[in-house]
């Protein structure tokens, strides 16, 4: 989120698409009662099932799932049309005034340099013109051809009304009374904030359909502004968290990068990692890169790294593809390549598609650790539930391990929210029977294996041998002593850069923040964007003052958000060029002449001009991107694709599949199915009784709900012969799960492009272990098929079969 | 300022001023002492509490967890009740019905309590040692590692890469956990390396 939950309380508009916060988030959703009840705030759902949000919607509008770009690009044009742009943000702190190198261009579904064999483009052509001062070349008249402005004029304009009824199943009347609410908030003193979560990660383009939405909001002005902002309605408690720390294949703590094998030197690493600014006098504030990779490989390796070694650049392993994501692991497991396993409280067997492929892939592995407070799916993999895991055992040569861990409850920690706050909890129950902290547990793999090394040698033992590992207790690190290690520390004398003689922070002494991190190797630093969480004030992810001084639901000292305790991402852009906010009334930080001050900690200088650096301090340009340049796979501006499993073809390329460059096996191809042997559509969601696979293990969720069920319209209930209540076989190209059918009013049968899309929901709860009645989980039906930027699964839009059948055997 | 303390203070002593105003108010003697004795105290009040965080979406409820005994002190504490923080910006107090029901997660049947090994081909459980697991776990690691290391590709750069071994992390344990075992599996040059983010 680019904000945090109790902003929500600020805005005037709220569009939840690709999510359904009513019932999965409730206590943040309230303070969109709060925005409804106290500042007349309007909610639109854009859903293909009229949700528990949709039931307190002002404004509902169906949608067929897997179509959001392409309505959203429609809402684009309808804004440019009717001249509803937020104009002086647009211009200035957007890039709609560049212009875009000569060869760049779009037709029939695809940019310049696509390649068909490889899956792939060759983005040389979507950048920017630079000039021969080294900076982007603009027309702030936007009258160029090639400026970013008409070229987005150009690509929106056949996303009409019509096409995207066509398309998307929504009545036209119904899409543009959507517009008519969306573009009112283009006033500058008017803010839109977007609330969106699965519903549009889980796609073959679900970066896309999240840059689509940014776009709009850059041009409304929404982005930066208290009641505004892009609103990632993160799924667990600290799936931000593992994000921020890098636990992901390609990643180093706070968003820095594994290198690949090209890059063969740290010097060959860094040189593409200079950001420089694309125009003049702006901050491009990742030109620190090297401060805080140097510092990471300081905490990692301490007098081990050293400026002659490059940073003990050699003992970061070195990428030879993108990342070895989940997916990619799972496939090389299939393939007989990977012996050794962790998971780490995941329950993939149930969370990663098409569990048919999963269960044969662990069952190649030589060895499987699980870490879990729960007896889950994934540790009995290799256990026959009858028809709910029809396995046979003596078939599975895995050697399978059951670690159980503590939760949350038994352990003290910080937990990173979807707002960026740090939270420290609190243990306060004993671990029951001989269960450990899951710090004590990698604690004893690591000394155990680091212990193997020191006595037998082995395979380039130096990056074990020499790990920082300096714990009161080496055998179980304090969550204080890891917190510390995270938020860094002075490894020399720290002096004023503008004042020699004054002293920052002397040696072994904790860091202020990142701002004093070095790229000299006098500094180290675990994670930056969380250096400042816990400094020589202590703990600042325990504060728990809620006082709330400029009611802007900031609460400054309450705990810690990254970075530097900031609450409103990009707030510099909530004022306009002087520096006023655009809305008085909804104050977060102003210029007073001298400096930036507010209700917020400023996300730029504090001494920054207003009107000269502008607010997109991240970017080298100092503005953010409508148009994306090379950074994303599939496109600098989004395209509409159908799911790779349509129930309809592509109306603007019909030879194109799914997103031309999602990520594919050659091994899975087989397995997708086509919509004459899989009519329908389905869906996967939530319920508000559970969470995941997990709370099917409480008493009280599993007497709330049960039971499994497949949710479907009456219509088609009646062409299947279906009663409600009554069993139904649902089945794709990769599995088949029984289920009672629920028939609802929720789910409508779409018109798309002249044909019936009936719409079949799959909840996710219910699996063979725990509390709950046995059931299945739509991952039992989903393809493996990866998002062409994040390799996130395509789970919310895929095909299926429904017939009527008889009740399980009772297992 | 510590409100742990301070709330829990202020319930006790709002039940004992309570029952000594109107003791002292109305004056009915053996009868109303006899009453008073009668009410059962406030159940709360003898419990430990503690400031935690809801485990399950990222809304990050604050919850404040109720026990007996207290982990602080060297006790065994066991989590009687768990409820709304009322203090917290974001629920104020409240929770939903995966909140609300957090106890019977902490107390939930199919925790595992011991450590567990299941033999190729077989098809039952076998409890082990902490011991017994971790050094055969490490024992894997390393025959693996040592087997599959890739220490330089065949342009000859250093690659110092190990692909036959991978480690899904959760989401839902802490900072200082996922730190931890960022170090662990990196140094070990790991790159099947993800999270539950993915999904």
């Amino acid at each position: 989120m680019t904000q945090p939950w109790t902003d929500i309380k600020n805005t005037d508009l709220a569009i939840v698409m690709g999510g359904n916060a009513a019932e999965a988030h409730p206590c943040g959703f309230k303070w969109l009662v709060e925005a409804k009840a106290h500042r007349g705030a309007k909610l639109i759902v854009v859903d293909p099932r009229y949700t528990r949000t949709a039931a307190v919607a002002d404004y509902y509008a169906p949608i067929r799932q897997g179509t959001d770009i392409a309505f959203l690009l429609g809402v684009m044009r309808y804004c440019i049309a009717n001249d509803k742009i937020q104009w002086e943000y647009a211009k200035n702190y957007t890039n709609i005034s560049y212009l875009v190198k000569d060869g760049f261009a779009y037709k029939d579904g695809l940019f310049t340099g696509y390649d068909e064999m490889k899956r792939d483009y060759d983005r040389s052509t979507w950048d920017y013109q630079i000039g021969p001062d080294g900076f982007v070349v603009s027309d702030m008249t936007l009258q160029h051809p090639r400026t970013v402005w008409q070229l987005l004029k150009d690509h929106v304009e056949q996303y009409t009304p019509e096409l995207v009824e066509r398309i998307c199943g929504t009545p036209k009347d119904k899409f543009l009374h959507v517009c008519e609410m969306i573009a009112t908030t283009s006033a500058p003193d008017r803010a839109m904030t977007s609330m969106y979560a699965l519903g549009w990660t889980q796609h073959s383009k679900g970066a896309q359909n999240i840059r689509t939405m940014a776009m709009l909001q850059l041009l409304l002005g929404n982005i930066g502004v208290a009641g505004g902002g892009m609103n990632a309605l993160r799924g667990h408690s600290n799936i931000q968290g593992l994000t921020d720390l890098g636990l992901m294949s390609n990643l180093i703590p706070g968003y820095l990068a594994i290198p690949t094998e090209k890059e063969k030197t740290y010097g060959d690493y860094v040189a593409t990692r200079q950001f420089k600014p694309l125009r003049q006098d702006q901050t491009s504030y990742w030109r620190n890169y090297d401060k805080f990779f140097v510092s990471f490989m300081k905490s990692m390796w301490g007098d081990k790294a050293t400026k002659d070694n490059d940073w003990a650049y050699d003992y970061l392993p070195k990428l030879d593809v993108p990342a070895y994501d989940i997916l990619r692991m799972f496939e090389l497991m299939r393939e007989g390549k990977v012996n050794g396993y962790f998971c780490q409280g995941f329950n993939p067997i149930l969370s990663i598609p098409d569990r048919a492929k999963t269960t044969d892939s662990l069952s190649k592995l030589k060895f499987l650790v699980t870490m879990d407070p729960l007896d889950t799916e994934t540790s009995n993999f290799w256990k026959n539930f009858g028809i709910y895991n029809d396995v046979d055992s003596s078939k599975i040569q895995t050697e399978v391990f059951q670690l159980p861990t503590t939760c949350f409850a038994e352990e003290e920690g910080s937990l990173a929210n979807s707002g960026r706050w740090l939270q420290w909890h609190w243990a306060g129950g004993s671990a029951p029977g001989e269960s450990r902290h899951d710090t004590w547990i990698m604690a004893q793999i690591f000394l155990r294996l680091k212990k193997l090394y020191a006595t037998e040698g082995g395979a380039y033992p130096d990056p074990i041998l020499d790990l920082t590992w300096n714990y009161a207790d080496p055998e179980e690190p304090t969550p204080e002593e890891l917190a510390k290690e995270v938020n860094g520390s002075a490894l020399a004398d720290q002096f004023d850069a503008k004042d020699p003689t004054k002293l920052l922070t002397a040696k072994g002494k904790l860091v202020v923040n990142f701002s004093q991190l070095k790229n000299d190797g006098s500094t180290a630093c675990g994670c930056w964007i969380y250096s400042g969480q816990w400094n020589e004030n202590g703990n600042n992810m325990a504060r728990r003052d809620n006082a709330d001084p400029g009611n802007m639901g900031t609460f400054l000292n309450w705990t810690f958000a990254w970075p530097v305790n900031r609450r409103v991402l990009y707030n510099a852009a909530s004022c306009d060029m002087q520096g006023r906010p655009w809305d008085p009334s909804r104050k977060l930080i102003e210029w007073n002449g001298s400096k930036w001050a507010g209700f917020d900690v400023p996300d730029i200088a504090p001494d920054a001009k207003p009107g000269t650096v502008q607010p997109f301090i991240l970017n080298q340009e100092g503005t953010a991107r409508v148009f994306s340049r090379g950074m994303l796979r599939d496109g600098p501006f989004p395209i509409h694709y159908e799911p790779f499993e349509s129930p309809v073809k592509n109306v603007i390329n019909p030879a194109i599949r799914g997103n031309p460059v999602a990520r594919i096996f050659q091994a899975d191809v087989a397995s997708f199915g086509d919509s004459d042997e899989f009519p329908y559509a389905a869906t996967s969601y939530r319920l508000t009784e559970h969470f995941h696979y997990w709370t099917k293990h409480n008493r009280v969720n599993a007497v709330l709900q049960p039971e499994f069920f497949v949710e479907i319209s009456h219509q088609l209930a009646d062409e299947k012969g279906v009663a409600n209540g009554s069993w139904v076989r649902v089945w794709s190209k990769r599995g088949e799960v029984k289920a009672k059918a629920y028939v609802t009013k929720r789910i409508q049968p779409l018109i798309c492009d002249g044909k019936t899309v009936h719409v079949v929901g799959i909840p996710l709860h219910w699996g063979f272990m725990g509390a709950a009645a046995k059931g299945w989980g739509p991952n039992s039906l989903t393809p493996v098929v990866g998002d062409a930027n994040s390799d996130t699964p395509e789970f919310k839009a895929f095909l299926v079969n429904i017939e009527p059948t008889s009740a399980p055997a009772i297992a | 300022m510590n409100m742990e303390l301070s709330r829990r203070h202020f319930l006790k002593m709002a039940g004992v001023g309570a029952a000594g105003t109107s003791l002292g108010a109305f004056g009915f003697g053996g009868v109303e002492a006899a009453q008073a004795a009668a009410i059962r105290p406030y159940k709360l009040a003898n419990t430990t509490e503690t400031r935690n965080t809801c485990p399950y979406c990222s809304v990050a409820c604050g919850i404040i967890m109720y026990s007996k005994g207290d982990l602080k002190k060297g006790e065994r504490a066991d989590i009687t009740h768990i409820e709304g923080d009322i203090d917290h910006p974001t629920n104020r107090g409240t929770l939903c019905p995966k909140g609300a029901a957090l106890h019977d997660f902490v107390t939930s049947k199919t925790r595992i309590t011991v450590p567990r090994v299941r033999k190729p081909g077989s098809d039952a459980w076998q409890q082990v040692s902490w011991d017994q697991a971790l050094d055969r776990i490490a024992r894997l690691l390393k025959d693996d590692r040592d087997a599959n290391f890739i220490k330089a590709n065949k342009d000859g750069t250093a690659v110092n890469r190990w692909t036959t071994t991978g480690f899904l992390a959760a989401s839902a344990t802490t900072n200082e956990t996922a730190y931890l075992t960022y170090k662990v599996v990196r140094s070990a040059g790991i790159l099947g390396f993800d999270n539950q983010a993915r999904v």
